[in-house]
């Protein structure tokens, strides 16, 4: 009688490691958020005026600086990712059946996906004083009410 | 006089009720909890209390133990909603005021009573190649600094009781993870400066359901009886993921 012994499994060779690169990013995205999401709440709320000085025109005069532009764009697209892709943890864990989960998780991206599209085309096209809006639908500092 | 001595001597006896989960794929019946009060002495342990129950009051209790002495990982059970071995849980140290509940570890199918059926753990450690792989023939003694012993020294702990795997929630709800006895043995071969297979294990460990599902919540940790840093050891497998080396 012989003995058949299963050949060990062997190392596969590279491939992308989907579940190793969303766990660093998770942690790198974290760290980044951590500092983006204080320094934006430390701008807001705490420079100057603090907190009175919000309104709808410390918003526009931020977008129109490209500092904030691209602070807020990284500020945008790390905390969608980081928290679509904690949903998608939570979903893989709890979803028992695969086409559910499958389901569940496509959503999860085609929103996320769908928030940041917006939220960039905000960022990059927001303009507070278009040129044919009604001048009593438009702030006063536009050109067309200060006349 | 012999009675004063007896009572000099003599070990506080007092009455517990032990709440115990009891199921029978035989009787078609859901489980349920089931009351013994027994009468133990401080010395005692739960195992001790489940032996008295086992043989003075209903043979059928089902467990399962063998050395008795927290070496050989048979008798893990969730005691009062932890995960502890019953041979090494002082009754005395519980709160006796309370009944004390004994059910079987969660995540694996209860097969009867605290008895779980425990291949899916063991398959998990099978997977990840728990022996030394070596190269040259073993024809002499294979020399280890104490430095390169103390690496994998808390990880040689294991005792395969599957205390710290039935605590995880990750394992709970997804029983394809790994879960952590399987990463703890692996990391004891994976840091061992004489095996030359860490390659392949870490590989293993890099999957889908290996080490990137621990969330670090620690119960495995604080489920362990041998004391092992179950938590630190899957993070040691995470780094050595991520530098490609042990």
């Amino acid at each position: 009688m012989s003995i058949v012994i299963e050949p060990p499994r062997t190392a596969k060779p590279k491939r992308t490691n989907w579940e190793k690169w969303g766990w660093i990013y998770m942690r790198v995205s974290g760290v980044a958020l951590i500092i983006l999401v204080f320094g934006h709440l430390f701008a807001n709320l705490w420079v100057g005026e603090g907190i009175k000085a919000i309104d709808f025109a410390f918003v526009a005069g931020k977008w129109s600086d490209p500092f904030w532009q691209v602070w807020d764009l990284l500020m945008l697209w790390l905390a969608l990712i980081h928290g679509t892709n904690g949903m998608r943890t939570i979903v893989n864990d709890y979803a028992e059946r695969e086409k559910t989960r499958k389901r569940l998780v496509w959503i999860l991206w085609a929103t996320c996906v769908a928030l940041i599209v917006l939220g960039t085309l905000v960022i990059y096209t927001f303009d507070p004083c278009p040129a044919n809006g009604t001048p009593e639908n438009l702030p006063s500092f536009c050109p067309v009410n200060q006349s | 006089m012999a009675t004063e001595f007896e009572e000099l001597g003599a070990v506080a006896a007092f009455n517990v009720t032990l709440f115990i989960r009891r199921f029978n794929p035989e009787d078609g019946l859901e489980a349920r909890w089931e009351d013994f009060d027994v009468q133990v002495h401080g010395t005692d342990r739960v195992l001790d209390a489940l032996h008295k129950i086992k043989w003075e009051i209903d043979g059928s209790v089902t467990f399962r133990r063998s050395c008795a002495h927290g070496v050989c990982g048979s008798d893990a059970m969730r005691i009062n909603g932890r995960n502890r071995l019953a041979c090494k849980t002082l009754i005395k140290d519980l709160d006796i005021t309370q009944p004390i509940y004994v059910e079987p570890i969660k995540g694996l199918e209860v097969e009867k009573d605290l008895v779980v059926n425990m291949e899916p753990f063991y398959k998990a450690y099978r997977d990840v190649q728990p022996f030394l792989i070596a190269s040259d023939k073993p024809t002499k003694e294979r020399l280890q600094s104490p430095e390169d012993r103390a690496r994998f020294d808390d990880t040689t702990k294991c005792i395969l009781c599957a205390a710290c795997t039935s605590s995880c929630p990750v394992f709970w709800t997804d029983g394809q993870y790994f879960g952590p006895a399987a990463i703890v043995n692996a990391h004891r071969f994976i840091f061992d400066s004489r095996d030359e297979g860490s390659e392949v294990r870490l590989d293993i460990l890099n999957d889908k359901e290996g080490v990137w599902r621990c969330r670090t919540t620690f119960n495995c940790t604080e489920a362990c009886p041998r004391g092992i840093q179950v938590t630190k050891a899957i993070a040691e497998v995470k780094q050595a993921i991520l530098r490609g080396r042990a």
